[in-house]
């Protein structure tokens, strides 16, 4: 299942309505259409294609053949914590595939997609550059070298006692709700 | 018209015939599998149609030639039949061979031009790969299964001729490219249960009725 639009992603998607009118109808403008709206709103959700193809009055289905081509589109929000796991030349050949395949068992999503609380989204990239730190994993902005899968769990489990951390807190700062 | 020479075998056509068409419409068989008959412009995507024409130094698609001129054509060369054999055996590599089980079973394109160009299903030299999906069954009407699907775009094409706009489409790329479809949410009905023409089209029995009768 697809995760639902945020209130805020919903507002995002009316201001995009109103940019549309002002780009032309012709086929040549889909892709174009594509990306500017992932550059709003970070991904492409399902009313986005309808969006596009009542706009170019094309069929839907031709707009998501075209999506799914391009590596650049995605269809799942990325989450607040976006891992990205290399798979490299060389973290391919040091086990790149079994951190991604850890991560996607322990966040129970696949590939390219977003975990429901979008805490998580895990996708596969080619190589981030620090091939020596193979096999290597990026959560946020963070670089994590030397995986295992044992790290995989440590890594999960950090941000999620985080995020209970701050919500314990927040209910002590605000006793009346 | 226009007389053209084909393995030896004089063929008077219209100017502008589909060299594909014109054989095969003078019992001079070619193997093929996305073209379908008055196509603007073939995309000749299934590599199977290869003849040698004088004068041409490489084979060429047959589904690509117009006629304009005298030529003459070679079906049997064995340079075209490596080609279409090559091609044929990449095919099987990612078909389900499970004909007995295959509603396609004996009417099968792919049975036919394995049985005219003499390929075996089963190829040795190549691996074989499947797609992890036996069967798509997300669309209300109908069931797609992706490892009986050569992808020939004949589905894409016909339901395009039929209805204005495509209701099929090719998603993903490269080994993970499907056919699939989207359908917006609140849409009127399809009408696929009435038209079916993506059914009749499939070479392979890649998409049925989800209730056959």
């Amino acid at each position: 299942m697809l995760p639902e639009l945020t209130a805020e992603e919903k507002s995002i998607l009316d201001d995009v309505k109103t940019d549309l009118a002002e780009i032309s109808k012709e086929r040549s403008k889909l892709i174009p259409i594509l990306q500017f709206i992932q550059s709003k709103i970070n991904y492409l959700p399902q009313v986005a294609i309808n969006l596009v193809a009542d706009h170019l009055d094309i069929s839907p289905s031709e707009v998501y053949g075209v999506a799914t081509f391009y590596n650049q589109f995605r269809f799942n929000p990325p989450g607040r914590n976006p891992v990205k796991v290399c798979m490299g030349t060389a973290c391919h050949v040091r086990g790149g595939d079994i951190i991604l395949e850890n991560f996607e068992r322990k966040l129970e999503i696949k590939e390219g997609e977003t975990t429901p609380d979008r805490e998580f989204s895990v996708e596969r990239v080619a190589c981030v550059g620090c091939c020596a730190l193979a096999p290597v994993a990026i959560m946020g902005e963070t670089v994590h070298g030397h995986m295992q899968p044992s790290k995989v769990e440590g890594l999960v489990l950090r941000v999620r006692i985080e995020k209970e951390k701050q919500e314990r807190e927040k209910q002590k700062n605000e006793p009346g709700k | 018209m226009i007389t053209i020479r084909v393995d030896n075998k004089k063929l008077t056509v219209k100017e502008g015939t589909n060299l594909l068409k014109a054989c095969l419409d003078n019992d001079i068989y070619i193997p093929n599998l996305c073209y379908v008959e008055k196509m603007s412009h073939p995309p000749a995507s299934c590599r199977l149609c290869f003849v040698e024409i004088e004068g041409e130094k490489h084979p060429i698609p047959a589904c690509t030639v117009k006629v304009t001129r005298e030529i003459v054509v070679k079906t049997d060369s064995p340079g075209v039949r490596q080609l279409q054999k090559v091609a044929l055996q990449l095919l099987l590599s990612v078909h389900h061979l499970d004909c007995r089980n295959c509603e396609a079973n004996r009417k099968c394109a792919l049975q036919k031009i394995a049985k005219f160009l003499n390929v075996g299903l089963k190829s040795k030299h190549l691996d074989h790969f499947l797609k992890e999906m036996e069967i798509d069954q997300r669309h209300p009407f109908l069931n797609y299964y992706p490892n009986r699907c050569v992808l020939c775009g004949r589905c894409i094409h016909v339901c395009r001729d039929r209805n204005k706009q495509a209701q099929l489409t090719f998603a993903n790329r490269g080994f993970d490219t499907v056919i699939s479809f989207f359908i917006k949410p609140g849409a009127p009905p399809l009408q696929c249960d009435a038209c079916r023409a993506c059914i009749e089209a499939c070479p392979v029995a890649a998409i049925l009725p989800k209730i056959s009768n």
